[in-house]
């Protein structure tokens, strides 16, 4: 029997343990990704000629970071590593990817997309200014190019990542004129029992928060962000929010780092067909999974903040067990029981602690039945809340897809990343129906933008 | 802060600035970068944008900056499109920032 | 399960655009009309096809259905209080060869006494007027006043106009069972809604074949998916709806830049398709081969990304041709169907067309090439039952 063909999408934390995992057992998998290098968001690797050191790049987890790409390092040679290479579409046992305008063609016999995360966005008057940038996009900046996205930055949002991005700014020498939680300090305690599950990461949390405060940044939480102002040509010049008490703060900067968590990457789940469960917790639809990471898909497995937002620890045992469990169910080595109790338990903390998250940083959903009717939805096409609104009102929108085909909210370049969370919301409040009614953009190929120049090669069809 | 004129330079550089310098082209004049500056990092510090919002007043400079939010496109004088964010700053490069005229549908 | 029960003059099962066209038309003629849909109006073919209100091209006896048409196209605003995009950029074909010049001047003149008049260009006048096409091309044919529609907007704003002038518009309502009693069709929906009408339009698509069969008027009708995409957008400067003639049929490409700027394009390869499925993707490898047909017609748009590609279930008689026209085994039946990937453009047409057959007894338009007869005569009981579709 020749050697199974397993592809993995995605070099970041899941999909390199999935990687890892394979080529322990003798496997050479194909492995995808959209970046020049292995490592994802959080371990994002600092380009050639850059000089810093791990502690300096990603503090409490520099051993971790290391360790995964180290681990990728070794294991090079012993995959078909193709970089830069996107994943733009996908059938049974054909994975169709392109590389600088080449269209080609994997065939699999099991496929384990590791596809991550990008943050999640909650519109607010004036974040299509120049300068508005997501929480994860001031991490980068700082993370692969040591740069600020600004002179004097506001952190506003809600989340761990919000204050981790700050404190890093700060440490690096930028300037951070506040950090805006729209969450009550009061849920973190509500959440203490679930955000004990993983009392290092609670420590880490409280700690970033108090370093914060001596630095002297403003650190604020139960606030109503108001707007962000500035001007079309300029871009950003500062912040408005409420407190908890209706009265107003404004704040002068001429960058805003927004992000209220993250929201999984599962395109691919969808075109393939694999089931999604509306999870009410997070308010958004993630694809079904068993507890070892099988799709409702045979052959198709999901690890990671693809499917599960349970962050980097969590996506590295997502990804082992992934891949061991698609060994087990292609014949090939049957898994060791006592390791997969253990990652299984391992994955259990993770979401006591994702639940606990979410209680203590929940996705402020009425923000988006607030929004005035000029407030832009989708940044893309620039559909307002308003235009979105008549949708429903007037032309009948009781669904999003609906809702995209007569009103263009998700026809944008984006696809519905950054829209189509608060679209929904929007819709189901205008409508009057559960936000479960509403459904969700469905995803369609290419997943990311695809060139009209692209050429199939080699064999594809 | 002026606040009538676009700012001179959007992105802030706190370190790793002992790196190769190269020069990109923006509109036609030369820009000061770094090799290993992204496009996006290369043009950002030296103007406030990346291109014109299309159907809106304004102008836009990125968002996610990891390829997800397709907010960062610009093109070179050749009418190429190029993903800023995930697309390395090349010395020579030479970008347009300005709103492409109707001319793009007769580059044969 | 509800117990909803409707009686009007006519009852419609589909609610594309023939069907919501049909029952806008059935109620500015006053007749009540209940329209059912199993989904949302306007969500099969008639929301996913390319967009192309033409009538170049058409069969020639198809022409006055598709002026009819043309005329309604631009008096939508004050029609159904809603233009669903509709512009007149005029319509391109392009030819690549002395072989396709040769089919594209026939055509004109074949097409002038029809009431068509076309424009043909040669190599260097196509250039000079449209200069954004390749080399390769070296004539056209222009139908100045032809031009194209948003197909997501069309149906939805038939929809909306045949409810606000006191139509029934029933959505989300599959028809599990079509019978004729005596005198009235008897309509069973999933719901547990009921429908009598004595007159029934069926504009049922892709779908229509099974509801015909059980009338005993089985009919030859295959499903095909389009294959679609568009472009992100870029600056409007083409103005014309552009397709290709050509003997070979992967040429046959066909693209439209919207006022946004975005280029909606089709053509070329088709997809299987399945009754089951009511939302369908183009396969990927079809899109990648159609790609250097367009860059073959446009090759400024070679610097352009696809941002989204899509299909869907149209239906395909041998002939090319719909069926349209009353049933010839059962009296009050009406069939508006299979319109072989052509027929947005002559969409609010049929649905006027059979307003006017179905009100008066009727039409001025000449219906016998649509004929359900055409397919053999009438097998089986004049009245049958469907016991699922």
């Amino acid at each position: 029997m020749g050697q199974a063909r397993i592809a993995i999408v995605g070099a970041g934390p899941a999909g390199v343990r999935a990687a890892q995992a394979l080529v322990e057992r003798g496997v050479r998998p194909v492995v995808v990704d959209e970046g020049r290098r292995d490592g994802g968001q959080i371990y994002r690797r600092q380009p050639d000629g850059f000089t810093r050191p791990y502690a300096k790049l990603y503090g409490t987890e520099a051993d971790k970071a290391q360790a995964l790409h180290r681990s990728f390092d070794q294991l090079r040679d012993r995959i078909e590593w193709r970089a830069e290479t996107l994943a733009w579409h996908l059938e049974p046992h054909a994975l169709h990817v392109v590389r600088n305008g080449e269209a080609e063609v994997l065939p699999f016999d099991a496929l384990i997309v590791c596809s991550g995360a990008t943050d999640r966005l909650m519109p607010v008057p004036g974040w299509d200014l120049a300068g508005c940038y997501s929480l994860g996009a001031a991490q980068i900046s700082l993370k692969s190019q040591a740069c600020a996205i600004g002179r004097r930055v506001v952190f506003m949002g809600t989340g761990p990542l919000l204050y981790l991005v700050a404190s890093q700014y700060v440490a690096a020498g930028a300037q951070v004129e506040a950090v805006l939680d729209t969450s009550a300090s009061v849920l973190r305690l509500r959440a203490l029992p679930r955000l004990a599950a993983r009392p290092g990461a609670l420590l880490n949390g409280l700690k970033l928060v108090a370093s914060l405060r001596r630095a002297g940044v403003h650190v604020m939480t139960g606030v109503t962000p108001v707007e962000i102002g500035g001007s079309p040509r300029r871009g950003v010049t500062g912040v408005r929010v409420r407190d908890g008490r209706g009265r107003e703060h404004a704040f002068e900067c001429d960058a805003v780092a927004l992000g209220y968590h993250l929201r999984s990457e599962a395109q691919l789940a969808d075109i393939a067909r694999c089931e999604f469960r509306f999870d009410a917790a997070s308010r958004q639809w993630l694809p079904r999974i068993d507890q070892d990471g099988r799709s409702s898909v045979k052959g198709m497995y999901l690890a990671g903040d693809g499917v599960r937002l349970s962050g980097a620890d969590g996506a590295e045992a997502a990804g082992r067990l992934a891949a061991l469990t698609c060994l087990a169910d292609l014949g090939i080595e049957r898994s060791d029981r006592a390791e997969v109790v253990q990652l299984r338990a391992a994955l259990d903390k993770m979401e006591r602690f994702r639940q606990g998250l979410l209680q203590a940083f929940p996705w402020p959903h009425r923000a988006a039945a607030a929004l005035p009717d000029s407030t832009v939805v989708c940044r893309c096409e620039v559909v307002t809340a308003g235009e979105l609104r008549t949708a429903v009102s007037e032309l009948g929108a009781c669904e999003i897809n609906r809702a995209k085909a007569l009103c263009r909210v998700g026809m944008g370049r984006c696809q519905g990343r950054y829209c189509g969370h608060a679209a929904a919301e929007i819709v189901a409040h205008a409508a009057g129906i559960p936000l479960e009614q509403v459904g969700r953009i469905r995803g369609q190929g290419p997943v990311k933008p695809l060139s009209v120049s692209a050429l199939a090669v080699g064999g594809a069809e | 802060m002026d606040s009538k004129n676009p700012p001179e330079r959007r992105f802030v550089r706190l370190g790793e600035t002992e790196r190769r310098a190269i020069q990109v082209w923006i509109d036609g004049r030369p820009a000061h970068a770094l090799e290993g500056d992204t496009l996006l990092v290369a043009l950002l510090s030296s103007r406030g944008h990346l291109r014109h919002s299309e159907f809106s007043d304004g102008v836009r400079s990125g968002f996610c900056l990891m390829g997800a939010c397709q907010d960062c496109w610009v093109r070179d004088e050749q009418g190429q499109r190029l993903r800023s964010c995930s697309t390395p700053a090349r010395d020579g490069m030479r970008i347009l920032t300005s709103a492409q005229e109707v001319e793009w549908a007769r580059l044969a | 399960m509800n117990s909803r029960h409707f009686a009007a003059d006519v009852v419609i099962i589909g609610g594309g655009i023939v069907g919501a066209a049909g029952a806008f038309f059935l109620r500015q003629r006053g007749l009540s009309v209940v329209l059912l849909e199993r989904g949302l109006v306007g969500q099969q073919a008639s929301g996913v096809n390319f967009g192309n209100v033409r009538r170049q091209g058409r069969y020639l006896p198809q022409l006055p259905l598709a002026h009819r048409s043309r005329e309604l196209w631009g008096r939508l605003p004050e029609l159904i209080g809603h233009d669903a995009e509709f512009t007149v950029t005029g319509h391109v074909r392009v030819v690549y060869d002395a072989d396709g010049m040769a089919a594209i001047e026939k055509y004109a003149a074949d097409a002038r006494p029809w009431g068509l008049d076309l424009q043909i260009l040669g190599n260097a006048e196509v250039h000079k007027r449209f200069p954004f096409l390749g080399p390769d091309v070296v004539g056209g044919s222009l139908s100045p006043n032809d031009g194209h529609a948003n197909p997501r907007l069309a149906a939805p704003a038939f929809g909306r106009a045949a409810r606000k002038a006191g139509a029934t518009v029933l959505e989300n309502c599959e028809v599990l069972d079509l019978q004729k009693g005596a005198l009235d069709f008897h309509v069973a929906v999933k719901d547990g809604t009921r429908v009598t009408a004595p007159v029934a339009l069926l504009c049922a698509g892709a779908w229509a074949g099974k509801f015909s069969t059980c009338f005993g008027e089985p009919v030859p009708l295959v499903q095909r998916g389009p294959t679609m995409g568009v472009t992100e957008p870029v600056p409007y400067g083409i103005l014309p709806v552009v397709g290709v003639k050509s003997s070979n049929p992967a040429d046959d490409m066909y693209f439209r830049q919207v006022k946004r700027g975005n280029i909606v394009f089709g053509g070329s390869v088709r997809n299987d398709a399945y009754l089951d499925e009511r939302r369908a993707q183009p396969r990927p490898g079809n899109t990648l081969l159609q790609l250097p047909h367009l860059r073959r017609i446009a090759p400024a748009l070679a610097n352009l990304h696809v941002l989204r590609t899509w299909s869907g279930v149209e239906s395909y008689f041998p002939d090319d041709l719909p069926v349209l026209g009353p049933s010839h085994s059962v009296s009050g039946l009406y069939y508006a169907f299979g319109f072989c990937g052509h027929g947005f453009q002559t969409g609010p047409g049929v649905g006027d067309v059979m307003a006017e057959l179905i009100a008066r007894g009727t039409t001025s338009i000449d219906l016998t090439p649509y004929s359900v007869r055409r397919f053999g005569e009438t097998i089986g009981a004049p009245q049958a039952s469907l016991a699922t579709v």
